[in-house]
């Protein structure tokens, strides 16, 4: 019997489709529905932010950062900010360093949720989409009531934070904490032993040890394929090193054990947020200094700062010539570098895979496209 | 005479049909809402009764648009085509002991045979939209529809066995003399055929042909309008008939209790199983194209063959 | 231990191409950071910084393009997950034909990277396997994050 001649066709998905979460344009060699080459094109959300940054005073540029992954805003704050700080070599107030791991951590579980709740609707399953964002808003709620925006809260200030928490707000925190302990364990019920879910993503899109480091890919896709790399353990900020947290990992590397790692990451999220909130103490929000925003001038420097993000090892590198503008921002986007496998990681595999495997890298486009 | 009987008959049967449609997808965003935890539609009417008849209202007043490239004529009958057959099942179909359509001995034969036609819609409306997403989408609609229309058949073949016949009345009534419904003693067949009846309607979890993440909305992508109007209409009407032959075969007809006529019982019946598909639509994920044809050829086909030999077997062994 | 590992890079790169090559190598905020010619930057001294046994940069974090008007730099933030050290390289390269050695055959995670620090400051990367703009449309004219680009608002429709 001869071979059955079949024909190969270009199918463009995106910008415009529904699982690419955003603009993202994959340019899909396709034979039936098994994809020959694929080609990602982005930058259809570019907004220059490297460039901006380069004509503001270093305060004005935090709103930026928030625009990058606007899904988990605070870390980007967070990491700008103490970029500049380490160049300035100020020390940030106890109260206000305690208030950022709140939030940041809060905002971690909030992103996360997000991608609970989008990745099953990739898969195809729609409920988990509002039972997440039910949890996910409580936390909005919370991040709302102390820095007065949903999502770009511009929060976090060079040298502190921009706001005290509200009256009875760490008491609230603790409450919406339990409430996600129970909830999220709930979705785990839910979701996580469905037969239908596992022989979606077990063993889809495998990404081994070597391909992980090699391809610099961090965050939870790291932590699927069994390497620990956690910049809040391997490279402690903040106060991080204060708090009792672990970083799970699976060994397996495929979609199934980053679902994992992410659901486990939200109780340890939750676990340091306990902690937090236990031992936060009084004090000042912001140095001194750091509330004059016009004289923040670090001396002529460089140095290179990465934080964890919900999506991986967010880094800014922050450059200085003494004045009081930012000579050059480079800011280095987790997402933009984990996207990079799907070329690789796409070949051979099926259309529905596709969608497992890209909704599995949990990507935002904000943040790729800068 | 007769013809007048006929032409008001089938002009009912449309009309009902209209109606449970309507309210069957309302039903459905009804449930799924509360599954979701959000109170589903309710701005039109009380409880939000006129809300499809507002998104009918809203998709016949559409312009009416073919893409260019388009192969017109194909494309213009595809709808047309997919929702004949699936209506003119509805012939066959006995809701009560008096009433009901067609009493001919041959009603299942009938019934599958033309139901199967629908695919041929999925088909031309997914090759002549000229469109790739279209295209990929009808592809895996006719392999899904191919291939599962045989379990269902199988799984039906049980009860033909033990009844002996394969006219409606005759099924219904033998499950009246043996005062059991066939979900009983054929409940490998019944299961055979309610999963292999979601696969045949494209309902979620087995909605690959119009898989929203992946083919952004499979082989109708390019209908808008009244087309697209057509294409849902034929879906719930296939839907519909589907629950009214499950409801048949495996749940006694119109048996029940006497304090409901029968064609109440009937319609509670249709209900019930449209509530399951509902269910599963609500809480569980897509399959997998290669998994999908799997679990039909190499779980479901074998299920139903050994029930047709078991039943076969017993039918033989009682005379 | 950052001093340690500072003199341990620079005697490394000292045997493998001889004395001199280093332009400097200090201290940045605690952390060794070294600075080379782009002609002293080649696959030889990537491999040793990625393969030897008591440096093992596994994992390339970040490439920075930086313009300071007389001279172009990149710069690559490594770090070893196995031994849990960082290190900031530092390329220079003239700013008329800005060329530096593609770091993508070596780390997978250049890749992206460097075709985004091709596509802003216009460096060119010899070794990358598929080097052309990222972020910008392919017909984009001028590279943004030069210090001399002129941002064209009328052309950009924002004037």
């Amino acid at each position: 019997m001869s071979e059955l001649k079949t024909e190969t066709m270009t199918l463009n998905m995106g910008p415009q489709h529904p699982s690419t979460h955003g603009v993202f344009r994959l340019q899909l060699k396709v034979d039936g529905e098994t994809i020959k080459e694929a080609i990602p094109v982005m930058g259809y959300l570019h907004r220059g932010s490297e460039k901006l940054a380069e004509r503001f005073l270093y305060s004005q540029f935090i709103p930026y950062t928030d625009r990058l992954d606007y899904l988990n805003a605070m870390t980007n704050n967070y990491v700008y900010c103490a970029a500049i700080e380490d160049l300035l070599e100020w020390e940030v107030p106890e109260r206000a360093e305690y208030l950022r791991v709140i939030t940041m951590e809060l905002n971690r579980i909030a992103s996360h949720l997000v991608w609970w709740g989008t990745y099953l609707l990739d898969i195809g399953a729609m409920s988990p989409f509002l039972y997440a964002f039910r949890d996910r808003e409580t936390i909005l709620d919370r991040l709302n009531e102390i820095s007065g925006a949903r999502m770009t809260f511009n929060y976090h200030r060079i040298g502190g934070v921009k706001w005290d928490s509200p009256d009875g707000w760490i008491e609230k925190v603790q409450e919406t904490v339990k409430e996600l302990y129970e909830n999220i364990q709930e979705f785990n019920v839910l979701v996580t032993g469905n037969e239908v879910f596992r022989a979606r993503t077990i063993g889809v899109g495998r990404l081994s040890k070597e391909q992980v480091i090699n391809w610099g890919l961090s965050g939870p896709i790291a932590r699927g394929s069994g390497i620990a790399i956690d910049v809040r353990k391997t490279e402690p900020y903040s106060i991080y090193d204060r708090f009792d947290f672990e970083i799970p990992t699976e060994q397996e590397g495929d979609v199934f054990a980053r679902y994992k790692v992410r659901i486990a990451e939200m109780f340890q999220s939750l676990r340091i947020i306990e902690q937090a909130c236990e031992q936060i103490p009084e004090g000042d929000i912001i140095t001194k200094k750091g509330k004059r925003l016009m004289m923040i001038k670090p001396p002529a420097g460089e140095v290179y700062r990465r934080a964890e993000a919900s999506k991986g090892e967010i880094g800014v590198y922050a450059i200085s010539n003494g004045k009081n503008k930012p000579y050059r921002i480079k800011l280095r986007r987790p997402s933009f570098v984990n996207v990079s496998i799907l070329q690789h990681l796409l070949v051979g595999e099926s259309i529905q895979n596709l969608v497992a495997i890209f909704g599995s890298l949990d990507v935002v486009l904000g943040e790729v496209d800068a | 005479m007769d013809y007048l009987i006929m032409v008001i008959y089938a002009v009912t049967v449309m009309g009902v049909l209209l109606g449970g449609v309507t309210f069957a997808i309302l039903a459905e965003r009804k449930v799924i809402g509360a599954i979701q935890l959000r109170p589903g539609p309710n701005r039109h009417g009380p409880w939000g009764l006129f809300q499809t008849i507002a998104d009918v209202m809203k998709l016949l007043m559409k312009e009416d648009v073919i893409p260019a490239k388009a192969d017109k004529p194909i494309f213009v009958l595809a709808p047309v085509l997919a929702f004949a057959p699936a209506f003119s099942v509805m012939a066959v179909l006995v809701y009560s002991s008096s009433i009901g359509g067609a009493d001919i001995n041959i009603g299942v034969i009938y019934f599958l045979g033309v139901s199967s036609i629908t695919m041929l819609g999925v088909l031309m409306g997914g090759w002549s939209s000229n469109n790739k997403y279209a295209l990929l989408g009808s592809i895996r609609g006719v392999a899904q529809m191919v291939s599962y229309e045989l379990p269902l058949i199988l799984s039906i073949i049980g009860i033909i066995i033990l009844v002996g016949s394969l006219n409606i009345t005759d099924i219904v009534n033998y499950q009246a003399e043996m005062g059991m419904w066939f979900i009983v003693p054929q409940f490998l067949a019944f299961v055979v055929y309610m999963i292999s009846s979601i696969a045949e309607l494209n309902r979620s979890p087995f909605d690959l042909p119009e898989a929203e993440s992946e083919l952004v909305a499979g082989f109708f992508t390019e209908y808008s309008g009244f087309r697209f109007a057509f294409f849902m209409l034929a879906e719930y009407t296939y839907a519909i008939a589907i629950a009214a032959l499950a409801t048949t075969l495996f749940l006694g007809g119109w048996l029940g209790p006497a304090f409901l006529p029968g064609i109440v019982w009937f319609l509670l019946k249709v209900c019930a199983v449209m509530f399951i598909w509902f269910w599963l639509t609500a809480t569980l994920p897509r399959a997998r194209v290669d998994q999908l044809m799997n679990f039909g050829w190499k779980v479901l086909i074998p299920l139903a063959l050994l029930n047709i030999v078991v039943t076969a077997v017993i039918k033989v062994w009682m005379g | 231990m950052s001093q340690e590992l500072l003199d341990l890079i620079v005697e490394k790169i000292h045997t493998l191409q001889g004395e001199e090559v280093i332009e400097e190598a200090k201290l940045n905020f605690e952390k060794p950071m070294i600075i080379l010619g782009s002609d002293h930057w080649n696959l030889a001294t990537a491999k040793l910084l990625h393969d030897e046994e008591s440096l093992q940069f596994d994992f390339l974090s970040c490439v920075t393009g930086v313009d300071y008007e007389e001279h172009m730099e990149v710069i690559y933030n490594l770090y070893s997950t196995k031994l849990d050290h960082y290190l900031y390289l530092k390329v220079k390269t003239p700013r008329e034909e800005p060329v530096i050695m593609s770091a993508d055959q070596v780390w997978k995670a250049a890749d992206y990277m460097e075709r985004e620090t091709y596509d802003l400051l216009g460096i060119d990367f010899p070794g990358h396997w598929r080097l052309k703009r990222i972020l910008l449309e392919d017909d984009w004219e001028g590279h943004p994050l030069r210090k001399d680009y002129i941002t064209d608002k009328k052309a950009l429709g924002l004037d």
